[in-house]
């Protein structure tokens, strides 16, 4: 799915005006433990999380994500938002809740990240 | 780039410091890309590292973490000075978890690293004893079949 169609589905706003709205997501894992990203998540993945921590980009960078999507209108700090610039991670904020999130981009078309 | 050299080298990991929390895997990450391994083996070895890094800035004073990397293989060992761990089978069991609530907050302690760690290993062997501090150690087989 592409990005721009996940930044409308979940109302969402990117923190980074450069931002490529034409990248092609495969999947989506939706959680706030850092070790259930890593355990299930594929690459060229998007997470969903409330966690707002610089934690979350380590991860997503070990996991191969490329973008992270924080639920309930949380905005991560700058240091956060400045290591995701540098590690080529987009950062989308969405008003809508995890549960409400995932459910859009489930209905939209978008899959689970399969366990292996 | 020659790669029938064999590469090695360290990081030293000082406990609670959160703020670096996961640079040595991402220092290492990097190490096999420009080595060339295979991004397959590269995400497993930087998941295990990852995890493993993790475990030793959440419950240990200090710790090293090694590498060593051949045509073979990747060889990680990570050693720490922690308090060790009193039932390894129960802490090789997922969702087990001994994290206290402020590692919980911070996304950790879901009771998944060691199975991680032993998900992407080919093999994983670990050592500890309460008070002697843990060794884990991991080995990923390379060119399984198909070329690195």
């Amino acid at each position: 799915m592409k990005l721009q169609k996940i930044i409308d589905t979940l109302e969402a706003v990117t923190l980074d005006s450069t931002t490529n709205t034409g990248l092609e997501v495969g999947w989506a894992c939706a959680t706030d433990l850092m070790s259930e990203v890593l355990y299930y998540a594929h690459e060229n993945s998007l997470l969903l999380t409330g966690l707002v921590k610089p934690q979350v980009i380590r991860t997503a960078e070990i996991a191969d994500i490329r973008v992270v999507v924080f639920t309930r209108g949380k905005e991560p700090d700058t240091e956060t938002i400045s290591l995701a610039k540098r590690k080529g991670i987009t950062l989308l904020v969405t008003p809508l809740s995890l549960f409400t999130a995932s459910g859009r981009l489930f209905s939209a078309g978008l899959q689970c990240c399969p366990y292996t | 780039m020659d790669h029938t050299r064999k590469i090695d080298g360290r990081f030293n990991l000082v406990g609670g410091d959160f703020t670096n929390a996961g640079e040595a895997s991402t220092q290492l990450k990097k190490i096999l890309q420009l080595r060339g391994v295979k991004d397959s083996y590269i995400r497993r070895a930087s998941i295990a590292t990852f995890e493993a890094e993790m475990n030793v800035i959440i419950y240990t004073p200090a710790g090293i973490l090694r590498y060593d990397v051949d045509d073979e293989s990747i060889k990680i060992t990570v050693e720490d000075m922690g308090p060790g761990i009193e039932d390894i089978d129960l802490a090789m069991q997922e969702g087990y978890s001994t994290a206290p609530e402020w590692v919980r907050e911070m996304g950790w302690g879901a009771g998944m690293g060691l199975p991680n760690m032993k998900k992407n290993s080919d093999v994983f062997r670990i050592d500890s004893a309460p008070g002697e501090g843990t060794t884990v150690k991991m080995i990923i087989y390379l060119n399984k079949g198909e070329q690195s």
